[in-house]
């Protein structure tokens, strides 16, 4: 029992991290496409207000998975790192080259240097996805034995199966970014972006379409026991589940119904994600250790919900305020109210300051 | 890994300190209404919302590295040692989330509830880096588990979390990390001092900074004997390298400098009788030599004894800084007028940089060759796949771009602190001037 909750838990930091962290890959692939300094300038000052607040805290989201997974799954875990240690390397790097290179384009004194942290940027945003997508395919088409470092080093991710849920992967991800900066277009009321975006979307929702059914004749073919999985009921329903969704969110871009949009392309990534869940139930890796038999002991898995319900009671509010206060006015312009710490710095001033 | 670690930790100790100093300039700011204490807290604030960013960057690293490196750890271990990990990921999550609504803050929300902010930032600090240094305390000191036919069982988390070492260790830690944030702020503005800019805004940043570390450093010190006194009997190997302890015994000397060749010290200055009576109070308190040590488990001893001494030296050092400034304000309510002072205050951040590393560099060799004490040798842990050389060198000429960029950033936007003009950070709100620059 305790097992799988902790895998269902598991699972939802999974699922967190598809949504948000990939919408944030997505901002990047987008800006990697955004073409000349000149003509991409507009749609990159978008993307930086849209994920600039955030930035790279969606990671957390990696952390977690990464961190329950070793702590409830310990064996399977490092089999996982060490038989895939390359993609996770790359995805590593990515992730360094991807957060340093915003930042450090924010403040770049020349456009030269701007543009190169901007490539660092870009570059990052659409390989580290890729990599990570095919870590998903190596363990999903049963080719991480248990053990250190027993399985094939570059077959495990140089395959049919991980290639498909590499290239998914950053499909999904541009396909959610152009989701989500429509709407946010809208809001700076920046039509004409809005239906640059829009346009951008439909392609990336239509590639993501024709990916995932090419994806079904290469895990027949490469992934058997996955493939017989997700012709189980649960899989079955999750599947139709992720195809409406996408259909629906395609069909809300359409008709700029952006706001709408945003659940249903969700839904539609993260029912693939959990058909793949369902298919692989009941093993962490397949055919070599269960959920159950591989799981650490009550009292750590116990431990682990009590942290994530704390996480939960904390986290969730204070996201919710900071989100809250990021759509805010300034009080200060405009409507002075007197105990803003910013009004009070003005009231502070001293006549000579202020001339 | 050591490289990693050794250089997120430099971020993670300003991560604990920076959100301190903010708080008391905020505080100081609204008692007073003086702005010059508003307007350090915000830049503060600023430039510590630049380094937690890149810390996320680094820490997302180890997460990775942990189990590609250390599957002999990792695979055991990783339920005993997991929950600490999640823990510390709540309290990041926390602190980012609140980092960004106290940037979000100023010109947004009373000033009442924009000070309170303040607040979670520090606690999550606080609570962040304890999660993380029962992990090490752990592996000097495990505890919450039993081994039976030589499978791990019977594991209790919170056991394993509050272990023998965790107090004492985290105790030093934070400190430590109060005296690198503080000591490395209160440089930068005596450096500015010392090129003349003496205006209240740098006198007031250099005071609270300096202050903060002033009052760390002399509990530091005391801590530190009491980290070393709990070894003689927990870890007696590492206990006897750090003091170069070659003979154990009662009336043990006190060995300053020197390194061991072909085991004689070389080049030391021995005060006969101290060693003993610093580690154990008396001069006929027995300590552990290295002659009481297996050879197979004696740590590579002159790291061990340099490092310590390192750490130790500047610890003194900066206590004496500290009371330069302390007996100065006491006597005059003025800040000291040598440039002595105000030089060595300018390098007295690098200083405790330097200890800070110094002192994890004793205790983790000084562990050797164990990783987990006397349960796993380090090499027993390693990972199996060939070629991660390759990883760890990449990764490592990778760190070295990322800390190179780190300090261009910083100075980019302390150039635009200094010319007045104000700079977007990560999880702030945009700023409408520097769009386009
Ligand atoms: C600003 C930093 C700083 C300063 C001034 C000192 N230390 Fe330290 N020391 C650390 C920063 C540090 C550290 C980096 O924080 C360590 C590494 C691991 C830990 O828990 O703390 C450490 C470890 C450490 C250990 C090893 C603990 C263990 O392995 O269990 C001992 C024995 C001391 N210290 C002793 C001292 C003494 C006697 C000092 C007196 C002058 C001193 N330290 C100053
Ligand atoms: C929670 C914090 C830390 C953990 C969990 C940790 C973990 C480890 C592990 C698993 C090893 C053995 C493998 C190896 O030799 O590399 C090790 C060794 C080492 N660590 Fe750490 N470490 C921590 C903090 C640090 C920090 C902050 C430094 C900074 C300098 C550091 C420096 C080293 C060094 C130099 C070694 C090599 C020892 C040797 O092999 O001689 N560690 N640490
Ligand atoms: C307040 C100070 C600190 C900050 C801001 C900080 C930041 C971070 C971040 C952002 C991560 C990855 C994200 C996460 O865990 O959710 C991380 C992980 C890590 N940190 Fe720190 N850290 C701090 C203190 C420390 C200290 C004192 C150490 C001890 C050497 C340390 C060692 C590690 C290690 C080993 C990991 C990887 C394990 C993990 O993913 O949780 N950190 N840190």
């Amino acid at each position: 029992m305790l097992p799988n909750v902790i895998a269902g838990i598991i699972w939802l930091g999974i699922s967190a991290y598809a949504i948000f962290g990939g919408a944030d890959f997505g901002g990047g692939i987008w800006d990697l496409f955004a073409g000349g300094p000149e003509k991409g300038r507009r749609p990159r000052a978008l993307i930086e207000r849209a994920i600039g607040p955030v930035w790279e805290a969606n990671h957390v989201w990696l952390i977690f998975v990464l961190v329950y997974l070793w702590t409830a799954f310990p064996e399977p875990f490092v089999s996982i790192a060490t038989t895939l240690w390359i993609p996770l390397t790359l995805a590593a790097l990515g992730i360094i080259f991807r957060g340093s290179g915003f930042a450090f384009r924010k403040w770049a004194d020349t456009v030269g240097r701007q543009r190169w942290y901007g490539a660092w940027f870009a570059g990052a945003s659409a390989l580290t996805p890729f990599f990570l997508g095919t870590v998903v395919g190596g363990v999903a088409s049963a080719r991480v034995p248990l053990g250190n470092a027993e399985g094939d080093v570059f077959g495990s991710w140089l395959n049919p199966t991980s290639l498909l849920g590499g290239v998914m992967a950053v499909v999904a991800c541009a396909y959610l970014a152009a989701v989500l900066l429509t709407r946010e277009a809208v809001l700076d009321q920046e039509t004409d972006l809005a239906e640059y975006f829009r346009l951008r979307g439909l392609i990336a929702g239509a590639a993501a379409g024709v990916v995932a059914i090419a994806g079904i004749f290469v895990l027949r073919w490469d992934a058997p026991s996955l493939y017989e999985g997700l012709l189980s009921t649960r899989g079955i329903v999750l599947i139709i589940g992720s195809a409406a969704g996408g259909v629906a969110s395609l069909w809300l871009l359409w008709n700029r119904r952006f706001l709408a949009a945003r659940p249903t392309a969700a839904l539609a990534t993260v029912a693939v994600l959990w058909g793949w869940g369902a298919a692989q139930y009941p093993w962490v890796l397949e055919d070599a250790a269960s959920i159950e038999d591989f799981a650490a002991s009550d009292p750590v898995l116990t431990a682990m919900i009590i942290a994530f319900a704390a996480a939960a009671v904390l986290v969730v509010p204070s996201l919710v305020w900071l989100f809250r206060l990021t759509q805010t006015r300034s009080l200060v312009e405009g409507d002075i109210r007197a105990d803003s710490t910013e009004a009070l710095m003005i009231k502070n001033q001293t006549p000579r300051e202020k001339a | 890994m050591a490289i990693s670690l050794g250089f997120h930790i430099i971020l993670a100790a300003l991560g604990i300190g920076f959100p301190l100093i903010t708080l008391i300039a905020h505080w100081r700011g609204l008692r007073t209404g003086d702005n010059h204490y508003l307007e350090l807290a915000r830049r503060w604030a600023k430039t510590m919302a630049v380094l937690f960013a890149v810390g996320a960057v680094s820490g997302t690293i180890l997460s990775f590295e942990m189990g590609m490196l250390w599957p002999g750890l990792m695979g055991p271990y990783g339920d005993v040692i997991g929950l600490p990990f999640t823990l510390e990921g709540v309290s990041f999550f926390l602190e980012a989330i609140f980092i960004g609504i106290y940037l979000y803050g100023w010109k947004r929300m009373s000033a009442r509830l924009h000070f309170l902010s303040l607040f979670p930032i520090v606690l999550a600090g606080i609570a962040g880096s304890f999660f993380i240094l029962t992990v090490n305390s752990w592996m000097n000191s495990p505890a919450g588990f039993e081994i039976v036919n030589g499978e791990v069982v019977n594991v209790d988390p919170w056991a394993a979390m509050f272990n023998d070492a965790t107090a004492v260790q985290y105790t030093h830690m934070l400190l430590a990390a109060y005296m690198v944030s503080g000591f490395l702020v209160a440089g930068v503005y005596a450096w500015g001092w010392l090129k003349g800019r003496r205006d209240r805004h740098h006198k007031l940043g250099f005071i609270i900074a300096f202050s903060v570390a002033a009052v760390a450093a002399p509990i530091q010190i005391l801590v530190g004997d009491t980290a070393a006194r709990r070894l003689i009997d927990a870890q007696p190997a590492k206990f006897a390298a750090m003091e170069l302890v070659t003979e154990g015994g009662s009336n043990a000397p006190f060995t300053i400098g020197g390194i061991l060749v072909d085991g004689e010290v070389v080049g030391a200055i021995e005060i006969p009788g101290l060693g003993s009576l610093l580690g154990t109070r008396s001069f006929d308190g027995e300590l552990p030599g290295l002659d009481d040590i297996p050879p197979d488990e004696i740590p590579p001893v002159n790291i061990v004894h340099i490092s310590f001494q390192v750490m130790v030296a500047i610890g003194t050092g900066l206590l004496l800084l500290s009371a330069w400034f302390a007996i100065r304000w006491w006597r005059k309510k003025s800040l000291p007028e040598s440039r002595w002072f105000w030089r060595l205050a300018a390098v007295s951040g690098a200083a405790a940089v330097v200890a800070m590393e110094a002192g994890w560099i004793t205790t983790e060799v000084g562990r050797q060759p164990w990783i987990v004490w006397q349960q796993v040798r380090t090499a027993d842990a390693v990972t199996n796949a060939d070629g991660l050389i390759w990883s760890l060198i990449l990764i490592t000429v990778v760190y070295v771009g990322l800390a190179t960029a780190s300090v261009l950033a910083l100075k980019r936007i302390s150039r635009g602190f200094a010319s007045g003009q104000d700079v977007a950070t990560p999880y702030g709100p945009p700023v409408p001037e520097a769009t386009g620059d």
